[in-house]
């Protein structure tokens, strides 16, 4: 049972709460590769996301999981709404809340928006991406994706690569994986890597082989190209160069490793097309699992609320 | 009017001893054990008797966001802190740029009739930064000091002709140290807390540089020079080795840079929100000490009110500010005083003779014949602080919650009583 009507994060979340959700994806996920749905999970439910940033598969794959299961779907655009109008996002919440909707996944710029929304609403906010807080249902696909891989968490290496600092996804597999008993070994440009990081539990490597050195897991981070601009790293080719993962390093890996990465990939850049495409590659599985996942989380919040509110 | 101020312990510069106070058209006429009551009697019994307490650092919003607060909702805001005298911010609407709007606060603060209100000028248009602001006509029109409180004159050539042309007029700047461009758009420290949160961190050397320039500024010129709300370990350092060699910096800190760490800003709590950010143990740690031993010489509040609807939103869109000009007193007496190791006369000193002394206001100490500006407490009086209950617009404490002693029982400016404990 989650302890809490949201899920605004994996720093505040128990290892017993991400295990739950964790065991309950691998359920959806063979519900979905048997073709089934399950729309009698949410049924009478309804779903809203509400992003304030551009996305294409975490939106979409909020979408379909409510879908799937059963509930009613609805996406409200920060471009098409009253948010343009200068509505703050507290009245946003309240005037979904009165269309008596049961749950909200918000993409939002800035860190702590989901927070602020969950405490001023009665539906169940899932937190889809909060600028540089916190991004818990794609840690959780990719713990998902880790688990499946090595039957377990505990024990395995796994390095993030690549601007740590603007990553919300580096933080909550951090938190995540670090809970579960994982080590996070990261490596990025010195300023692209977070103050006092290591007293959140990574390691902080110095080069690219420390980081690789037997990882059972190498996953690397978008880089977003206006960060150039902004005078952290001097080109492309240079960040490239130092900092993209290359075909040679994987033979520095353990035995079986996998290469992630949680997507748009910037082709070349993080990531060679190679290791993109190549065997170790779980690029793909990592979508259809993030589907699992949210249905997992929308299923185990449906039964948090019928329980508790 | 005449009246005694009876039995209560009053807090010289050089001890606290018990004695009679007898006010006097204004004036305190006369200090003595057992003067004979001679009409009204304030029993003070159990209290202490303070010089008037004043605030050199308060943002009272008017003209232009009487909605955040106006210069009679501060005013009375200040005389139940204990405050006598404040002195307010230029960064209104229109900025008090000009001796238009410095003659408007200084008549609605006469109308007002409460706290005594010195307008603090900015130092350059509309706080741009760009060119100097009409400082000769400020200062006639009774400016007390010029700021651009809020942000750095970026620009340091435009600093120092502004340093120089304010002390042909014998006013000082007072700089609020922050580098724009290190800045960057921080909302908090920078830090483990920034790297948890996922807010945006400042970091200290945005702060430092511009401590550091100032002094440098003000040693080059032989111009003395004042340090706002200094908030890193750090910069108090360079305040502390720039004064050792002679330099005429004097700074100011607030009672959040010695209560809280910036781990108040893990639950995004808007209303811990300030410019510059609370910071890390090692800075409360050296705020503290430097309040003592001197290296900071005063204690004011940065009464910075805001509206509900400033704060309801997300962190990083919140307003900068503390509401603190009620919570002042009690803070600074509970964490240095009954905490710590800061005595009754050194606390006098930090909230009340420095003050006086970096202005050149009259006040800031009891003695005969001085201006009878008085703050009486109760210091075993202890209570919880609640930000609805402030008379204050703003409403936005971080310290909510929080048990202090030291109640404010009178407010005497001019030797009236302006404020009364219920």
């Amino acid at each position: 049972m989650l302890k809490g009507k949201d899920l605004l994060g994996l720093y505040g979340a128990s290892a017993e709460e991400i295990c739950e959700i964790l065991d309950r994806t691998a359920q959806m996920k063979a519900l979905l590769l048997r073709g089934g749905k399950a729309e009698s999970v949410l049924r009478g439910c309804a779903l809203v996301t509400l992003f304030y940033e551009n996305s294409t598969r975490t939106r979409t794959s909020f979408e379909l999981a409510g879908k799937y299961l059963g509930a009613a779907e609805v996406n409200v655009s920060a471009a098409s709404s009253s948010v343009q109008k200068g509505e703050t996002l507290i009245d946003t919440g309240r005037t979904l809340d009165d269309m008596k909707i049961d749950f909200i996944a918000i993409r939002h710029p800035l860190a702590g928006a989901p927070k602020l929304l969950a405490e001023n609403v009665h539906a169940s906010v899932i937190n889809a991406g909060d600028g540089m807080n916190e991004h818990p249902t794609q840690a959780l696909l990719d713990m998902f994706t880790m688990r499946e891989k090595f039957g377990g968490i505990k024990g395995l290496k796994v390095a993030i690569l690549g601007d740590i600092k603007h990553s919300r996804v580096a933080k909550s597999n951090l938190f995540g994986l670090t809970k579960l008993g994982a080590e996070v070994y990261m490596y990025a440009p010195r300023t692209l890597m977070p103050r006092d990081i290591e007293k959140l539990g990574a390691h902080v490597c110095s080069s690219m082989e420390e980081a690789i050195e037997g990882a059972n897991c190498i996953m690397g981070l978008r880089i977003q190209l206006e960060r150039q601009k902004g005078g952290l790293f001097p080109s492309l080719s240079e960040y490239s160069k130092f900092y993209g993962v290359k075909d040679g390093m994987l033979g520095r890996a353990a035995k079986g490793a996998i290469v992630m990465h949680p997507g748009p990939v910037n082709r070349g850049i993080e990531l060679t097309p190679s290791l993109i495409d190549g065997e170790s590659s779980v690029i793909n599985e990592q979508v259809t699992n993030g589907l699992a996942t949210r249905m997992a989380l929308l299923s185990l919040l449906r039964e948090y609320r019928e329980k508790n509110l | 009017m005449k009246y005694v101020i009876k039995n209560g312990s009053v807090v010289f510069r050089d001890g606290v001893k018990k004695c009679d106070i007898l006010v006097e058209d204004g004036k305190i006429a006369r200090l003595a054990e057992d003067i004979p009551a001679e009409g009204e009697v304030i029993d003070a019994e159990g209290m202490h008797v303070f010089p008037g307490l004043i605030d050199m650092h308060v943002h009272l919003r008017e003209p232009g966001f009487e909605g955040k607060e106006d210069i009679e909702s501060g005013s009375r805001a200040a005389v139940a802190g204990g405050f006598t005298q404040i002195c307010c911010m230029p960064n209104t609407n229109p900025v008090n740029d000009n001796a238009v709007v410095t003659t408007y606060i200084k008549y609605r603060a006469q109308q007002v009739n409460l706290c005594k209100v010195h307008p603090i000028g900015s130092i350059t248009k509309g706080e741009k930064g760009e060119e100097l602001a009409e400082i000769g006509k400020m200062a006639q029109a009774g400016a007390v000091a010029i700021s651009d409180d809020g942000r750095s004159v970026m620009d340091s050539k435009i600093m120092r002709l502004a340093m120089e042309y304010a002390a042909g007029f014998n006013l000082k700047c007072l700089c609020h140290c922050e580098d724009e461009n290190l800045v960057d758009g921080g909302v908090v420290n920078e830090g483990l807390n920034s790297t948890l949160t996922g807010l945006k961190g400042s970091i200290r050397a945005a702060e430092d540089i511009m401590i550091a320039r100032e002094i440098c500024l003000s040693e080059s010129l032989d111009i003395p020079v004042h340090i706002c709300h200094v908030s890193t370990y750090s910069g108090i350092e360079l305040i502390r080795s720039a004064k050792a060699r002679g330099v005429k910096v004097t700074a100011e800190s607030c009672p959040h840079y010695f209560w809280l760490t910036d781990d108040v800003i893990t639950g995004f709590d808007t209303y811990t929100k300030v410019n510059p950010p609370i910071r890390e143990e090692v800075d409360r740690q050296a705020v503290a000490a430097a309040l003592k031993d001197g290296t900071l010489d005063c204690i004011v509040t940065d009464h910075a009110p805001h509206s509900k609807k400033d704060k309801q939103v997300e962190y990083s869109l919140a307003a900068f500010g503390i509401s603190g000009i009620e919570t002042s007193f009690s803070l600074s007496y509970t964490k240095l005083v009954k905490e710590g190791d800061l005595t009754l006369p050194e606390l006098a000193e930090r909230m009340s003779g420095a003050p006086a002394r970096i202005l050149g206001l009259d006040g800031g100490k009891i003695e005969e014949g001085g201006v009878a500006d008085l703050t009486i407490a109760d210091l075993a009086a202890r209570y919880v602080i609640d930000g609805e209950k402030f008379i204050s617009k703003g409403k936005n404490t971080p310290f909510n919650g929080t048990e202090v002693y030291g109640k404010v029982a009178y407010t005497i400016v001019d030797g009236n009583i302006k404020y009364r404990a219920e």
